[in-house]
Formats: structure tokens, C-alpha cells, sequence
């Protein structure tokens, strides 16, 4: 369809306001006499809290408040009561400490669906170096610190419980004393007979992989402000992806009722799902309720955001495949562990939702995925964009790439004989594939790298630095239906010249929805960019309910709402010309800020003349405006595919990327400029998962070893190559204006393909990312890779 | 926000010696890119702080009557990249410079304060060892001159004694005239990064042979360090693979490579056999000897 705003390159609605840093982002504001607030971390992985004497810190000059897991229960006492803020901590209530869940999941009517409650606002037993054990507020961030020095703890070390391995082994004690074995979830599922489709096969192929924990990296680190308001309630601006989401676990975590929290989200410097998470929050709000209501600020720094937030899980696949000597794979049985760190967060779903969206991409007879999601004593792992797929797409491409090689079978056929086509239902969970453009976007990948030409030159090296090709593909979803709740809700009001306000419940954090959604607006009702105004602070007590930015799910989920309520108010516009003209609605339509004939283009009035009837017309005055919410009951299937080129350094172990393609059916583009953002930026965090980035830790004591920027290796622009983007755009039926999801899909299957490449470049298969200097060095060795 | 408890300013080399003799407990500040990181790490509490900024005269580079290229230890590494002079007269350093960091930090970091911090991942130090650096340290009394490989103690250890500034770095026209030389940082990043090892290597080529070579190295020991023993072995001999092969094997004997979770001692040796030689080999080209194939 032939769109005027849909489709085109449009500037961000927010560039001026962050060029110009008129953008406000939530360490701009701040609040008369505001107060600082900083964290006690635990320096154990695994400690119980024998007792801490806060007496010294408490009488330093410019500290206001000590608080610990002794003073929680008496803060929700009163907080719980209103008008008994004033009592806090004088007296002894005798309230139990109560446990709460993080992740940002919308809330679930039923029971057995909620997440895991096992995260205290400050803990008695430390579960991972960097568990909050104690609190501070002060009048200055310096007073703060020095004050938190002065907190005597005197801790019982426990077993620390570094790896899965650890953890799983008989007899290792509990981390959670309600999980058996350390083993926070193992849903998988079974699709068909998976022994009696192995054991038809021709071939039995095996491969063990392994991903590691890296950590989002997003600019702004967690950064919170919360104070009482004159109403009494606790309102906290928070750099957060799910404010409506916060507010409930705010109030849950204090146990007060939810109206009584207003969240605010301001600008936000990225979040990569790490803010789909409950973090400082809770603990902002105890901090100021513990100085009276007063203003605190909680800002971490890089060091503890690396820790003390969340992380991405490590995984471990064993993957056995049965494939036949034509290339049809008739079963594949994945084993998978996925180390989920000390507390719950988003474990038990990010297993099991990678192994769902992998089910999207290849047709076999039979699927067996068993995973184990286990505790550690490490930091918490949580969401990050591609939840769990960048892990399960790393192992099942490779694996791939490794049956191609022993079947002697053309990597790019054997992919194509296996894929689905459109009209494929899910045999789970039934979601109908609507569209489908892998082969394209393979075709054009192939093309765009000058795969058969390239691969006849690289045959036969010798020298120091070899070259190789590489590629895999992915699937995805838009949004997280049917598992959860998908609510989308947008509001319009028209002003009298024809502009309109929109206000969303999603959240823009740096992706661009709010641009999107301000296209999607102008597109519907005939009027350029400039005359939408897009409201981009989320105010719980204002903006429509929408869970949030996550899930890939705002341009396809929040889009639905948005389109209709945008129809809605074209609705409505119509009907006002109607009743100025006699000419029927259904005749009209909207176009260049003037009400049109639909089938002519002549020119009835302009839209300005019946927006200022429906504000002031003596009898039927009433503006324009429309609130919507939509809950999304379907799904649309995004693909794609990654081609990499690489250098390889075969002395020193270095991988120089050269090339870099990811082509992507993410259904209509509605603005081509940042699409291609967002594969920037996804697939430049993808180099850096590929071949430099882990969190690295002590193994005997749990101590994080690499937890700043200089030694944790994110790459710079310098590391990363020209990164090449295209689209195979099959417009979804289901989609609004036919898009679906493209946030998360550029980071899943760059690893894959640059270990491919890799492999191509020199026979030697990487089966563990990241494929750092050393380790290729040391895995050359073992292979005897030697020059000559 | 950072603890400094006071904070001078001296106008001169002369004031600054005398507020450092009157005051033992000043920390000197030069472009701030090491003190401030250790304050913010609560490594240094309470810092009473002397700041070198204004003593514009220690930012001189120039060159002596005598050929003598002397730097001054308030030069940040972009006003080193970007001399003209010695970009010409000794490239190995300014490569070395702009190796460092990223743009922002190379505009306030000095050499001097990198020299003085003591790592032995300094990006200027590899340079500076291979090219036999000496550096002025002056205090109220007088000032005194120490070849650079004496300056370095230990880990975050230098000679500098209680009252001394560095004031300026000299490398002698015997030291880079003729030589022809070549930096490699090897890191994980190309940019932003801690070295993994340091190599700078410089030589002089007379009719295919090496007249001399030295080879300085940083983060292959718990200082930067010269490898003698190649050097010695590399003099007069001819320029060829096994000749750079056999330099790259005695590299390695030099070093006091460990073990840490950045890297391992073997793989940090073979970066030294390898780089050392890669090294070389452009030094070779770049002194006007033939390209080593």
C-alpha cells in the first residue's frame, strides 16, 4: 500500500530536544533539599548477616538515615497506614519482611502464572556479591560513601556456588531453601516422537555449545528519585522501560495498595531489557520514606549496575540431531542449562521463551527441549534483548553449520530444505505463520557479501591471516503473545488547528517508538509530523496503561492502539464535516491537513475549520479525542539472517570482522533511517557477544573481575565494521500498517554467523563465545592450526 | 563527587617545589585521568591536591643546540600526536600517544603523569624505554636526571623522591637519530583499551644488518623492561626471518609475563615472540632497511 508518512526516513521526533540536551533524563531533575542515597553491598557470594552496628555511620555528620533489613518491616508499617509516615522507626511493629518479585512481566490474575517472590528490598542472608545489605542517605553523594564505610557487618560465609555445575551437584547447599537442587524452573516441551524420529535418521549428529554472561551496558546506569508527595503517595521517577509495571511492584514490595505509587519515566539512555526489571526502585522509595517523605536520589555507578542489576544467563546446550542424508531433519532434542545467578528476576521464562521462538524457524517431525534454569551465587540474570534466543539460535546455527560440514551438504541448501513456510501452524502453541521472508532475506544476504564469489577466493590459504564466510539465520516474535498479557493503549486529543496530542503507555528509551507511532498518527489522519505532538513521559497517574518497552512488542502491540485510536479520531473528524456538509462520512477521508473526497481528492474544507467546530460549536461542541486500548491476542513471526565476513589472525588469535550483512523481515518498515538504527546497534552488541564480551568472575569466591568499562570489553566504534543493513519487507496481515518486530532480532544471529565464518576461515569450530584472542589462540593450539 | 580535602595551584616549577617542600602530604595532579580514577575508586581519600596546570612552561616540546628532543611532562598525549616535529624526529612515540585511550582522555592526559603512575601498561612507557628516555626531576634544591628504566620501581612505583616534579623528558640525538622504529598496542579493543602488551621497537640498518635494535616492552613484567639479551644478539647480525625469529625467542627471556584472568603467561609470551618480530620487521622498513619477506 502507498503510504505518505509510513515508510519514509522522517527524523526522530526527540532529535532536537537530545541534540540540543533540552531532553531532560532523570539525573536533570531534582527536588528542593534533596538528599543522596547509596548501597551496602554484600562482599560475600553467600553470607548469612550475623549483625551490623550502623551506630558510626549514623553520626556522621550529614547522614540522615541508616537503614537495614531490621528497619523494611517498620517502613512498610507505617508507609501501609497513610498519615503514619511521621512514626517510622520509632517504634517497634513487629511486621514480617516481605518478599517480592522484579520482573517486569505484566501481573497475571492467576496465581500459578506470577513470578517467583524471593527478592527482599535489603537482605539478612547475601546471595551474590552485590546483594544489598544496607542503606544510606545523606545530604551529599561524598557523605554518603564515607558513611557507608563506617556500617560494621559482621557476615557468616557460606558455600559460594559459582557455576550450574556446582550448584546441581548432590548434597550443594540451597540458595533458595524452597528449590529443590537449585533448579528455579525446567518447563521445556516435546513436539512428535523424539526417539523414534532419531532413530529413523540417517545420521545422528551431536554438539555441546556455550554462551557467556555479558551484561547490557545501556549509558544511563540505574538512576532513580522518589519523595512523598503532598498527597501523601510515593511518586518515583525512574529510568525504567515498564513504569506502569514498576508501580505495582513498588507497592507490592511495600505491601501498600497500588494507587498509592506514581511512577514517572522521563528520557531514558537505553535499557536492553534491563529495565524491564525492578531494581533500585523499592529501595529509592524506603530511602525517602526513611527521612520523612523527603527527596533521595539513587543513582548507581557503572560498577554496580554491572553487578547489582542484571545480567544475560549463560547457557549450556547439548543438542542431538537426526538428520537424513538428503538434509531433512527429522528430530532435534535439546538439552539446555541456563544459569539464572542469585534471585528469580526473569529466569524461568527466558529458557523457555527462547526455546519457543525457536520453534519458528525449521520444520521437523519431532522436538525435544529440556531446560534447566539454576540458581548461582553470581549476579542476577534477567531479560536482555533477545531473551534467550541469542543463546539457543548461537548453539542450533552453529550445530547446523556442523551438520552441513559432515553431511558434506551446502550449509545455505541444508538451511533451506528445513525451514517453514507461510501458512505453518505452531503445533504448541498455534500461532499461524501469516508471513514469511527468510528465503529472501537468505537470497539477499547471499547476494549483498558476494557469497559464491568470495568463498571460490578464500579456498586454500596459507598465510598468517585467513578469511571466511559465515551465516545463520532466526526467528522471533512480536510481542510475547500467547504467554502473556499483550494491552497497548493510546490516547488523542485534537487541537483547534488540527494537531493533535498523543499520548502512549509505551515507552520510548531510546528506539524510536514514539517517532513510529507519531507516523502511524499523521499517516491516518492527512497531517505532517510536526502537528503530532508526542508526549514521551510515561506519568502513571496519566498516561494510558501499556505494560511497557519490551518483547519487541511496542511498533506491533502498542501500534494496534495507536492506529485505532488515530481512527477513531478520523471517526470522528468525518462526522463533524458530515454534519457541516451533508456529504456522507463514508465518502470522505483525510489528506493534507484538508478534508477530502475520497474517490476525487477534491478538497472539502480544511481540517483546521472542522477541528474548531468541534471545539466551539454553540450546540454540539465537544473536542476531539479518543483513549484506546488494545490487547493483541496474535502474533507475527520476524526473520532474518546475518552474513559475516572475518579475518583471522591465526598468530595472535585476533577475528577482524570485514563484512557484516543482517537482512531482516520485520514486515513493513515504517521508517527505514531508524530500522536500520536499530540493526546498528543490535548487531554491534552482537560482535561484541561473539568476540569479546563476558562478565568474568572468581570461581572459588564469586568476586566479579572485569565489573567497568575498561576491562569489561564492549566494543567501541573502532571495533565495530560498517554494518550492513536491508529489509525483505513482508508486510504482516496482522500487523498494524503490516509491520512486525525488529528491536531485539538484529542481536540474534551475529554470533552464530561470525563463529561460522570462523570456522570457515580456518576448520576450527568455536563452540563457546566469546571467541576472545586468547581463547582462539589456545583452541588453534589444541587443534594443531599451525602456518606451513 | 570526590573526597579532596584541599586543592593548590602552583604557577611555577619553583612554586610548586616549594608548596610540595612545605607541604609532604600534596598529591600531584597533572591531567587528573589517573588521580581522579583512583579518588572515585576510594583508593586515595581525603586527596590535598597540587595541580601542575598552570605552569604552562612545562608543556614545551622542543628540541636542544645539542639535538636533544625534550618534551615537557605537562605535553597531553593529542598536543604529543600532533607535533609536527616529532611525528618527524621519532614517530614511535607519537603513534605511541595516539594509542592511548580515546580522543577525550588524550586531551588531558599528560606524558609525564603517565610516566609517574607507574603502570607498567603505560602507552607512552614502551616507547620511551626503547628510547633510552631520561627524565628531569626537580625539587627546591636542584633537579637531577634518570635514565627511565631506573624511574620504574614496581607496580605504581617510580623514583620519584618526596619533593620532586618531573619536569621534562629527553631522548638524545644518539637514541633516534638514524633509528627507525614501530609501536605495537596489542589489546582487545582498537580504541579505549589497557594494553594487553606494549612493543615498541627501534633500530638503525647499516647494508642489511642491524647496527643496533632495542626493544621496549610494556606488560610483559611488573614494569616496563628492555630485552638486553635480544638486543645483544640482534647487533651486526643480518637481517632476516630466522635473525627476526630468533630476536622474537629472545624476547621472551627478558619478560616476567604472569598469569591473570586478563591473560595468560604463555599467551602473553607468544604475543612477545610474535609482536616483537612484527615490530621489528615495519622498524626495519621504517629505518630504510628492505622489507623482511
Amino acid at each position: 500500500m502507498a503510504y505518505t508518512v509510513v515508510g519514509k526516513s522522517v527524523s526522530r521526533a526527540d532529535a532536537v530536544a537530545k541534540v540540543t540536551g533540552k531532553a531532560k533524563y532523570t539525573d536533570d531533575f531534582s527536588e528542593r533539599g534533596m538528599l543522596v542515597g547509596k548501597i551496602l553491598h554484600s562482599p560475600y557470594a553467600h553470607a548469612l548477616v550475623k549483625s551490623i552496628d550502623v551506630s558510626k555511620a549514623k553520626a556522621l555528620p550529614g547522614v540522615e538515615a541508616v537503614i537495614t533489613h531490621q528497619d523494611i518491616p517498620k517502613i512498610r508499617y507505617a508507609t501501609a497506614i497513610p498519615g503514619v509516615i511521621e512514626a517510622i522507626a520509632t517504634d517497634e511493629v513487629g511486621v514480617a519482611e516481605l518478599k517480592y518479585a522484579t520482573a517486569g512481566h505484566p501481573f497475571s490474575l492467576d496465581p500459578s502464572h506470577r513470578d517467583k517472590e524471593d527478592r527482599y528490598i535489603l537482605t539478612q542472608r547475601a546471595r551474590f556479591i552485590g546483594d544489598n545489605i544496607a542503606a544510606v542517605v545523606a545530604t551529599d553523594a561524598l557523605t554518603a560513601s564515607k558513611a557507608l564505610k563506617l556500617i560494621e557487618v559482621e557476615y557468616e560465609e557460606l558455600e559460594a556456588l559459582t557455576t550450574t555445575e556446582a550448584a546441581l551437584k548432590e548434597g550443594a547447599p540451597l540458595i533458595h531453601d524452597d528449590c529443590e537442587r537449585n533448579i528455579l524452573s525446567s518447563a521445556g516441551y516435546v513436539i512428535g516422537d523424539i526417539e523414534q524420529a532419531l532413530k529413523e535418521s540417517d545420521h545422528l549428529i551431536e554438539g555441546e555449545y556455550e554462551t557467556s554472561i555479558v551484561q547490557h551496558c545501556h549509558l544511563e546506569n540505574q538512576i532513580s528519585l522518589a519523595y512523598v508527595d503532598s498527597d501523601r503517595r510515593i511518586v518515583i521517577m525512574t529510568s525504567t522501560q515498564i513504569p506502569h509495571i514498576v508501580r505495582r511492584i513498588v507497592a507490592q514490595a511495600l505491601g501498600i495498595s497500588w494507587g498509592r505509587v506514581r511512577v514517572i519515566k522521563p528520557y531514558v539512555g537505553g535499557g536492553f531489557g534491563n529495565k524491564q526489571d525492578v531494581t533500585v526502585e523499592p529501595l529509592n522509595a524506603v530511602m525517602s520514606l526513611a527521612v520523612g517523605g523527603r527527596p533521595v536520589k539513587l543513582e548507581l555507578s557503572r560498577e554496580e549496575a554491572m553487578i547489582d542489576t542484571r545480567t544475560r544467563h549463560a547457557f549450556k546446550f547439548k543438542i542431538k540431531t537426526g538428520v537424513n542424508s538428503d538434509g531433512k531433519i527429522n528430530g532435534i532434542q535439546i538439552e539446555a542449562v541456563s544459569n539464572t545467578g542469585a534471585y528469580a528476576s526473569h529466569g524461568h521464562s527466558i529458557a523457555s521463551s527462547g526455546g519457543g521462538k525457536f520453534r519458528y524457524l525449521y520444520q521437523t517431525k519431532a522436538l525435544k527441549y529440556e531446560p534447566l534454569t539454576v540458581f548461582t551465587n553470581l549476579p542476577v540474570a534477567g531479560a536482555m534483548r533477545g531473551y534467550g534466543t541469542p543463546q539457543i539460535f548461537f548453539a542450533f546455527e552453529s550445530h547446523i553449520e556442523d551438520i552441513s560440514r559432515k553431511l558434506k551438504l551446502d550449509p545455505i541448501e541444508l538451511r533451506k530444505i528445513n525451514l517453514v513456510e507461510t501458512g505453518h501452524v505452531d503445533p504448541l502453541n498455534q500461532t499461524v505463520i501469516r508471513s514469511c521472508g527468510i528465503r529472501e532475506c537468505i537470497d539477499k544476504g547471499k547476494e549483498l557479501i558476494k557469497w559464491d564469489a568470495k568463498k571460490a577466493l578464500y579456498k586454500e590459504q596459507k598465510g598468517v591471516k585467513r578469511r571466511g564466510l559465515g551465516m545463520a539465520c532466526f526467528s522471533y516474535a512480536s510481542g510475547t503473545y500467547p504467554v502473556a498479557l499483550e494491552l497497548g493503549g493510546a490516547r488523542i486529543v485534537m487541537n483547534q488547528d488540527g494537531s493533535v496530542q498523543l499520548q502512549l503507555g509505551a515507552t520510548e528509551i531510546g528506539q524510536g517508538s514514539d517517532t513510529v507511532f507519531a507516523q502511524m498518527v499523521a499517516e491516518v489522519l492527512g497531517i505532517p509530523m510536526h502537528m503530532v505532538h508526542v508526549i514521551s513521559t510515561q506519568d502513571t497517574d496519566i498516561s494510558p496503561f501499556d505494560t511497557g518497552s519490551y518483547a519487541s512488542r511496542q511498533t506491533y502491540v502498542s501500534g494496534m492502539a495507536v492506529e485505532k485510536a488515530a481512527l477513531e479520531v478520523k471517526r470522528k473528524v468525518l462526522a463533524v464535516a458530515h454534519s457541516m456538509t451533508d456529504i456522507p462520512a463514508h465518502l470522505l477521508d483525510l489528506k493534507q491537513q484538508h478534508i477530502v473526497m475520497k474517490e476525487s481528492g477534491e478538497r472539502v474544507m480544511e481540517l483546521e475549520v472542522a477541528a474548531m467546530q468541534s471545539y466551539y460549536d454553540r450546540v454540539h461542541a465537544q473536542p476531539i479525542t479518543s483513549d484506546v486500548t488494545n490487547n493483541a491476542r496474535i502474533n507475527a513471526i520476524p526473520y532474518g539472517v546475518t552474513f559475516a565476513e572475518v579475518e583471522v589472525d591465526i598468530k595472535t588469535g585476533k577475528i577482524k570482522i570485514l563484512e557484516i550483512f543482517n537482512v531482516h523481515d520485520s514486515g513493513k518498515i515504517v521508517n527505514p533511517q531508524l530500522a536500520e538504527g536499530q540493526v546498528h546497534g543490535g548487531v554491534g552488541m552482537a560482535i561484541g557477544y561473539a568476540i569479546s564480551e563476558q562478565l568474568l568472575f572468581d570461581e572459588k569466591t564469586g568476586q566479579p573481575l572485569n565489573n567497568n568499562l575498561l576491562d569489561y570489553k564492549l566494543p567501541t566504534i573502532m571495533d565495530i565494521p560498517e554494518i550492513g543493513a536491508a529489509f525483505v519487507e513482508k508486510e504482516d496481515p496482522t500487523g498494524p500498517f503490516g509491520v512486525k518486530a525488529l528491536g531485539e532480532p538484529p542481536i540474534i544471529s551475529p554470533a552464530p554467523a561470525i563463529r561460522n565464518a570462523v570456522l570457515d576461515a580456518t576448520g576450527v569450530a568455536f563452540n563457546r563465545i566469546p571467541m576472545n584472542p586468547q581463547r582462539v589462540f589456545e583452541k588453534f593450539k589444541e587443534a594443531g592450526l599451525t602456518l606451513n | 563527587m570526590y573526597d579532596i580535602k584541599a586543592y593548590y595551584e602552583a604557577e611555577s616549577v619553583e612554586e610548586a617545589a616549594r608548596l610540595l617542600a612545605e607541604k609532604p602530604n600534596l598529591k600531584l595532579i597533572a591531567g587528573g585521568t589517573d588521580v581522579l580514577i583512583k579518588m572515585h575508586g576510594g583508593q586515595l581519600e581525603e586527596a590535598e591536591l597540587l595541580s601542575l596546570r598552570k605552569i604552562k612552561s612545562l608543556e614545551n616540546i622542543h628540541v636542544r643546540d645539542d639535538g636533544t628532543v625534550a618534551i615537557g611532562a605537562m605535553a597531553t598525549f593529542s598536543v604529543i600526536f600532533h607535533n609536527a616535529m616529532l611525528k618527524k624526529l621519532i614517530p614511535v612515540l607519537t603513534e605511541a600517544a595516539v594509542s592511548m585511550g580515546g580522543p577525550q582522555i588524550r586531551n588531558i592526559a599528560t606524558i609525564g603523569g603517565n610516566v609517574c603512575n607507574g603502570a607498567t601498561s603505560a602507552d607512552s612507557a614502551s616507547s620511551l624505554f626503547a628510547l633510552n628516555a631520561r627524565l628531569k626531576l626537580q625539587d627546591e634544591k636542584g633537579e637531577r636526571v634518570v635514565p627511565i628504566r631506573e624511574f620504574y620501581l614496581g607496580p605504581g612505583k617510580v623514583a620519584l623522591n618526596p619533593g620532586e616534579i618531573l619536569t621534562e623528558i629527553l631522548i638524545a640525538p644518539e637514541d633516534y637519530l638514524g633509528f627507525g622504529g614501530q609501536y605495537i598496542k596489542f589489546a582487545m579493543r582498537e580504541a579505549m583499551d589497557i594494553a594487553t602488551l606494549g612493543v615498541a621497537a627501534v633500530c638503525k640498518v647499516e647494508n642489511g644488518n642491524f647496527a643496533e635494535v632495542r626493544i621496549g616492552l610494556g606488560v610483559a613484567g611488573p614494569t616496563p623492561l628492555r630485552c638486553l639479551e635480544a638486543e645483544e644478539y640482534a647487533r651486526g647480525k643480518k637481517i632476516t626471518a630466522e635473525t627476526l625469529k630468533e630476536i622474537g625467542k629472545l624476547a621472551v627471556r627478558s619478560t616476567k609475563a604472569r598469569t591473570s584472568w586478563r591473560a595468560s603467561k604463555e599467551y602473553r609470551e607468544h604475543l612477545v615472540e610474535e609482536l616483537t618480530q612484527r615490530a621489528l620487521k615495519t622498524a626495519v622498513v621504517n629505518a630504510g632497511g628492505a622489507e623482511v619477506v
